[in-house]
């Protein structure tokens, strides 16, 4: 039960409201109560999403709403980007320090991914930044947590420092740094047992860490699939600790990780990277654009909006709308539509702008676009005649078009029963209308 | 008496020692929870639209979701209105109430405890996302049985993540119980296969297997799960009796969809909650009832062996709601 898209939601208040070209307040509240809906099922804290939706009024009044568009999918725009300016347009990577090994401690809770991603932090530093890395496991306490960092370092060929699990993690810390001088290590990755945020004592012991070997950085983890709760997490673990970035784990999943917008928000924390898989390369730069996408559970519908405003001729398009509805339309309008739609760019990038649309591959957006092709051409294979008239096609004239199109005459009877459904569907459409129309 | 009362009492009647082990435990993640529900109702002479929109957000920042929350709180509007009652105390408790009736009324009859079979090995498949504590949870499952008298039998399922198979012989040997293990990358159903046979052989009463963490939008992994079960069902007449998620509580929304997945997947008997011992306050269970009808059957209430209880949702919404101090 994926939850309903933000933008499926907007359209169909925009079918109620549809002939205003304002956002007024009175249309308005349906519109933000449906992005709190969104919003809280996206796990964003309950806080956050309060003064959001106030933002959002504040911009969104009186904003005259462009032509082209819709209110309700200016609404989205505007909701969109205030996400991303909350997430934090800059992109913020890993500082190194020179002269010295870079210390990075890894915290969070248990199960957020602090090993694994330990590990992929080493394998990017080790491949594309060059740099001598020493993984270091300070976890004590979960069973093999020492094994599963070390079978990790063994995959990338990284240096490995433990001292088992009798020893402090304080001391681990200053003995891993020690060696790290002497050899000239450029970065040193300390993992740490996962712990809850209340537990005085376990958060004391990355407090004596941090006092001990004072790391440059301190990177807390956060597991996508969070709730509300989670804002309060990393509330406790920056108030102890000097966190200086977040990194968001299982992004690979369909969650729609809210919480990276409220903690961002309420911390100031930035994220730095997002893991998207369990092999060692899934680590990516975080990008606030995307983010602002998943947690509104759409696709790239901004800039699908955008790409229509500029492509697509609005007159051809009410022309053939009207044509549709009185039953007249040909192959001809039908070549017309498919222009348009080309026009628009390449029908994989299209489609992955639509929300709720499966992920295709680039196998299938290749023979998409080579079905396109081979319409378009048979069509223009035709007479004028034959493109008003698709009824008088016998066979000696799909011989011709089928060699004038470089086609096989199947593929001619495919098209003329794709026009012919394409045409009973449209004549059912005023009566449908009228049926089931709401004024 | 109110109908919560009425209800407690007719269902459960458990002893009042039982009851305070179990909300000491939820202390921390009922503390926000029935805090704010007490200082509510403190702060409002009589209940109006202002003081459910309040409810609204406790129970949202809960983790119970927006669609069941606004139901919850609709039943609660009704049947005040039936009652003409506006004390914010009598108000709360309707609520409690209205929780409670939402569980219990959703799918089969609640039936935590496992239930052993007379003739085989009784099978307990562990399924869930990565890092829920499913590893953890099965110690302290064979722990719980173990000090029952019963035989049992570890398997490691998981063969994808580094150390997963280490951390489960680690608990074997805490535990003094035999595990079956594959080699690293082995395919888990052959694992699996060799587990079941080693069950059969040495008779024992339960056998639990680990499973490997996997995300549920990935059709490969989820795929591989159902060839595991099916390699049960095929070695051990009846099995798997058990098949259980583990969600961990800190889990926001995604968690009914986890839950659709696995159940689709592997026809779930029911929901494991872990971590119940942080702040959270695990609302998403209520959710995974209501929208599916999978009952949670134990929650998970620390990192040792021991800390792991029956589920009670009397005992849970009475620790979230209301409090010990209470009583």
């Amino acid at each position: 039960m994926a939850f309903e898209s933000l933008s499926d939601r907007m359209s169909s208040i925009m079918r109620k409201l549809r002939g205003q070209s304002r956002l007024t307040e009175a249309n308005m509240e349906e519109m933000l109560r449906e992005i709190r809906t969104a919003l809280l099922e996206a796990d964003v804290n309950f806080k956050v999403v309060k003064e959001f939706t106030t933002r959002v009024r504040d911009q969104a009044i009186g904003q005259e709403v462009l032509k082209k568009v819709s209110p309700g999918q200016m609404f989205v725009k505007i909701v969109h980007d205030e996400i991303v300016a909350l997430l934090g347009a800059d992109q913020c990577e890993l500082t190194f320090v020179a002269h010295r090994p870079t210390l990075i401690m890894m915290v969070g809770l248990q199960g957020s991914g602090k090993t694994t991603t330990a590990g992929k932090l080493a394998r990017l530093m080790k491949r594309k930044l060059a740099k001598k890395v020493l993984l270091v496991a300070g976890d004590v306490y979960r069973p093999a947590a020492i094994d599963q960092l070390e079978t990790i370092a063994k995959q990338l060929e990284v240096d490995f420092f433990s001292l088992g699990t009798e020893v402090s993690p304080v001391e681990i810390a200053l003995k891993a740094m020690k060696k790290a001088n002497e050899e000239k290590y450029d970065a040193v990755i300390l993992d740490t047992a996962g712990r809850l945020q209340i537990d005085e004592k376990l958060m004391q012991e990355l407090v004596d860490i941090e006092t001990a070997v004072r790391p440059d950085e301190e990177l807390l983890l956060m597991d996508a699939m969070a709730g509300q709760e989670a804002v309060n997490v990393a509330k406790a673990f920056h108030e102890k600790l000097r966190i200086t970035g977040m990194i968001m784990s299982k992004l690979d999943g369909d969650s729609r990780g809210g919480a990276a917008l409220s903690i961002k928000h309420l911390t100031g924390i930035p994220i730095k990277y997002i893991g998207v898989g369990e092999k060692l390369e899934d680590l990516e730069v975080f990008y606030p654009e995307r983010m602002a996408d998943r947690i509104l559970g759409m696709g790239d519908v901004v800039s699908l909006v955008e790409k229509v405003q500029e492509e697509v001729d609005e007159k051809s398009m009410k022309k053939a709308a009207s044509k549709m509805m009185n039953g007249s339309f040909d192959l001809n309008d039908m070549l017309a539509q498919m222009e348009q739609i080309r026009r628009l760019g390449p029908l994989g990038k299209i489609l992955k702008m639509i929300p709720g649309m499966p992920k295709i591959t680039d196998e299938d957006q290749e023979k998409a676009n080579i079905q396109l092709k081979k319409t378009k051409a048979i069509i223009q294979s035709m007479t004028p005649r034959e493109r008003k008239n698709p009824e008088i096609l016998k066979n000696s004239r799909k011989l011709r078009i089928a060699r004038g199109s470089g086609t096989e005459p199947q593929d001619i009877n495919k098209l003329l029963n794709q026009f012919e459904q394409m045409k009973k569907m449209m004549k059912e459409m005023p009566a449908m209308a009228k049926k089931y129309g709401n004024k | 008496m109110g109908l919560f009362k009425f209800l407690k009492e007719k269902m459960f009647g458990k002893s009042t020692t039982q009851k305070d082990k179990y909300v000491a435990g939820l202390d921390k993640s009922k503390k926000n929870f029935s805090d704010r529900l007490k200082a509510l109702s403190g702060r409002y002479s009589h209940v109006d639209e202002a003081y459910f929109e309040e409810i609204e957000e406790i129970l949202i920042e809960a983790d119970v979701g927006v669609r069941l929350s606004d139901e919850i709180i609709d039943a609660t509007k009704k049947e005040a209105m039936l009652r003409k009652e506006d004390r914010p105390e009598q108000i709360n408790e309707i609520l409690v109430d209205k929780m409670f009736v939402s569980y219990a009324s959703q799918g089969e009859d609640i039936q935590t405890e496992i239930q052993f079979a007379k003739n085989s090995p009784t099978v307990i498949l562990v399924v869930g996302v990565n890092g829920v504590g499913k590893t953890t949870t099965i110690a302290k499952l064979a722990y719980r049985y173990i000090k029952q008298g019963k035989k049992v039998l570890l398997v490691a399922g998981d063969t994808f993540r580094a150390g997963a198979t280490e951390q489960l012989t680690i608990w074997a040997n805490r535990l003094g119980c035999s595990i079956v293990a594959g080699k690293e990358n082995q395919d888990p159903a052959s694992v699996i296969y060799d587990g079941m046979n080693v069950g059969k052989k040495e008779n024992v009463d339960l056998i639990i297997c680990d499973t490997a963490g996997r995300l549920q939008n990935k059709v490969n992994l989820m795929n591989e799960l159902a060839k595991m079960k099916k390699v049960i069902s095929k070695e051990v007449e009846g099995a798997p009796h058990e098949v259980l998620l583990i969600i961990d509580a800190t889990t926001g929304q995604n968690g009914v969809i986890q839950a659709k997945a696995f159940k689709e997947c592997t026809s779930l008997t029911g929901v494991i909650i872990t971590k119940m011992d942080g702040t959270s306050k695990g609302g998403i269970l209520l959710s995974i009832r209501d929208e599916l009808g999978i009952p949670v059957r134990f929650i998970g209430l620390g990192e040792k062996m021991e800390d792991l209880e029956e589920f009670d949702l009397d005992q849970y919404l009475y620790g979230l709601c209301i409090g010990k101090d209470e009583e």
